[in-house]
């Protein structure tokens, strides 16, 4: 029970424009710390809006959230930044670098953010961060001056300084070629596998998919099929 | 540590647009300069008005009106005191202009703690003559050292020396008007003739100039000695007392209660120029007016860029809120922009300000109303610099915080779902 990282219970939600529309239907699952778990089905179906119900960024669905056994239901819009900022990795189909600032300071501004350590180790977090991710070579770059590949990688490693419990990819290989998506794939899995690093992953790349640990599929806002591979 | 943060991405933000910060703080900038140039100027020539009539206006002034009784006998009458009487075309009696009793009036005004000085007058109505024509005019006789000192009188004879017209036996100091028309100059001899017809042979020992002409044509100075003889009086006669006290704003209390005391007429500078004090008010209030709609001017702009930013930086607050920034921390970041674009702006403003004002003071301004004055008149009151200030600061924050509001809103889930 204590390993349940996240819970999602009995959550629907509904779009009331133009007309009323179930897209989430009673959906009940969990994580446990370490998995690597991908979300598929068709557009539509309703895969994304769950992501971001269980990221707290929406509060407008029904039923309750459980996040380290702590539940966002009723909490205030601060409270649920400061669990977004601490507890929660995000990585986009877009990468969402600022351009204002350099690669290390992207990457440094959650942690900053957050104050639980000083500059100085927060800065020092970062480049370590963004030598796991093997571009360190690129931290006083500016975002804009990155390949696309490079943008994605920077992105997760900003998605790791806090050493979130859960990081939560949206299409994060969507925008990406084979051979960046094979590099993307393989730094969250080497996440999961050897930093124990808990990852949900949104996709619609059945390939993927396939070779992360376990498989949710949605259709019609449901959990139609939820699936383990043993390895 | 978080304000830290939140100063560091706003001086990013503010940095990465910095053209549009420099028009915004510009803006400011200019509003403030012109702001505290214009109230500068304009409070400095409202001041420079204002002291051609204070300067020379006593506060009260003690004098003895020639007007017909306000007690008739009939009104004293027991016999009718309840009936209504009306009695037309009422004269004044033959009644002498000269405060009575004078000495003992001055030596109470001597000894009252709120009169800063005073001084004893004599107007007399005198013509001129020139050749076969007489030219009306007014000569006061003055009480030149007191004059001097409570009214500047120094600074309004332009030519020759002011004390002459009390070491000089029969001397006296032309309207520069006057002396234009008899074609007088220094050391000349005029000859007076009062209404009585006396006539009277005066030494010109300067030239005075008020700065309204009509005066300078008719009015001229002699000492009060001087002023007697010509009239034919005892050396205890004066028409006029007038009074500066220390504090201008107890002229109308201090007028009412000397009239009453002395059973004389007095009349306040308040009610004497009651025209000035409302022509300065309307020109301060004209140029406040301005000032501010300036500094309004200046506050849209800055909502106008900030607006535009924040439609800009959309994907930057989505973002920022997804990893964890607050709506409070994206408000506050915001602000930030805004007050540090008022700051800057501001306090360039001031010190531009101050330099215009500094500028103006320098061109010069000769006219011939105000001899004394060489170069246009800048009041550099702080209270200005004050007002630009606060009101930059207010104006910047206000057309911040409604931007900042909409950014703290904006739905990061919308955004990043949009693309």
């Amino acid at each position: 029970m204590n390993n349940k990282i996240l819970e999602s219970i009995q959550v629907s939600k509904f779009f009331h424009d133009p007309v009323d529309i179930q897209v989430l239907k009673d959906i009940n699952f969990s994580l446990e710390k370490g998995e690597f778990v991908s979300v598929i089905g068709k557009s539509g179906c309703g895969k994304s809006t769950l992501l971001y119900i269980l990221s707290t960024m929406d509060t407008d669905y029904t039923g309750n959230v459980l996040i380290d056994g702590i539940a966002m239901r009723g909490k205030k819009e601060a409270d649920l930044a400061k669990i977004r900022n601490q507890k929660i990795g995000f990585v986009f189909q877009f990468h969402y670098l600022l351009n204002e600032f350099s690669v290390l300071k992207n990457v440094m501004l959650p942690g900053l953010k957050w104050g639980n350590y000083s500059e100085k180790e927060v800065e020092h977090r970062a480049y370590e961060k963004l030598k796991i991710l093997g571009i360190e070579n690129e931290a006083f770059k500016k975002p804009n001056q990155l390949s696309g590949g490079q943008k994605q990688r920077v992105a997760i490693a900003r998605a790791l300084i806090n050493d979130p419990l859960i990081i939560m990819g949206d299409e994060p290989t969507g925008n990406l070629d084979k051979k960046n998506s094979e590099i993307v794939f393989e730094i969250f899995k080497e996440l999961a596998e050897e930093f124990n690093q808990t990852l949900l992953i949104v996709t619609h790349d059945n390939e993927f998919a396939e070779r992360t640990h376990r498989i949710i599929e949605m259709q019609d806002g449901m959990i139609i099929k939820d699936q383990k591979i043993k390895k | 540590m978080n304000f830290k943060l939140i100063i560091d991405v706003s001086v990013s933000l503010l940095l990465a647009r910095w053209k549009q910060t420099l028009v915004a703080a510009i803006g400011v900038t200019f509003s403030i300069t012109m702001f505290i140039a214009l109230l500068g100027f304009m409070s400095g020539l409202n001041d420079l008005l204002d002291g051609l009539v204070v300067n020379r206006t006593p506060h009260v002034r003690l004098y003895n009106e020639i007007e017909p009784t306000k007690d008739q006998p009939i009104s004293l009458s027991r016999k009718y005191s309840k009936d209504y009487n009306f009695i037309s075309s009422v004269k004044p009696k033959n009644e002498r202009l000269e405060i009575y009793n004078n000495g003992a009036i001055m030596n109470a005004l001597k000894k009252d703690d709120r009169v800063l000085g005073f001084a004893p007058k004599i107007t007399a109505q005198v013509f001129y003559n020139v050749g076969a024509i007489d030219l009306t005019g007014v000569i006061n006789g003055v009480d030149v050292e007191a004059e001097n000192k409570l009214f500047f009188f120094k600074d309004y004879v332009t030519t020759g020396n002011y004390i002459d017209l009390k070491n000089i036996p029969n001397s006296i100091i032309l309207g520069k008007g006057a002396a234009q028309k008899m074609m007088a100059n220094l050391g000349d001899v005029i000859q007076v003739t009062t209404t009585k017809g006396e006539r009277m042979q005066l030494k010109v020992v300067g030239y005075f100039e008020s700065g309204l002409q009509d005066i300078d044509k008719v009015q001229s100075y002699a000492s009060i000695g001087t002023a007697q003889k010509l009239l034919g009086e005892s050396n205890s006669y004066i028409t006029d007392i007038q009074i500066k006290l220390k504090d201008i704003l107890m002229a109308p209390s201090v007028a009412k209660e000397y009239a009453h005391l002395f059973d004389l007429e007095a009349v306040d500078i308040q009610t004497a120029n009651s025209q000035f004090e409302t022509g300065s008010s309307v020109r301060t209030l004209i140029s406040y007016a301005v000032g501010i709609t300036l500094l309004i001017v200046a506050g849209f702009g800055i909502y106008n860029i900030l607006n535009m930013m924040i439609y800009e930086k959309m994907d930057s607050i989505a973002i920022l809120k997804a990893t964890g920034f607050s709506g409070a921390d994206v408000n506050r970041i915001f602000i930030t922009i805004a007050l540090t674009i008022g700051v800057f702006g501001g306090l360039l403003g001031l010190i531009f300000g101050f330099g215009l004002s500094a500028l103006i003071d320098q061109i010069p301004f000769n006219t011939a109303a105000l001899p004394t004055i060489k170069t246009y008149p800048i009041n550099y009151n702080p209270k200005f610099y004050m007002i630009g200030s606060i009101f930059s600061i207010v104006t910047t924050y206000l057309a911040g915080y409604f931007p900042s509001r909409k950014a703290s809103k904006i739905d990061p889930v919308i955004i990043i779902r949009g693309k």
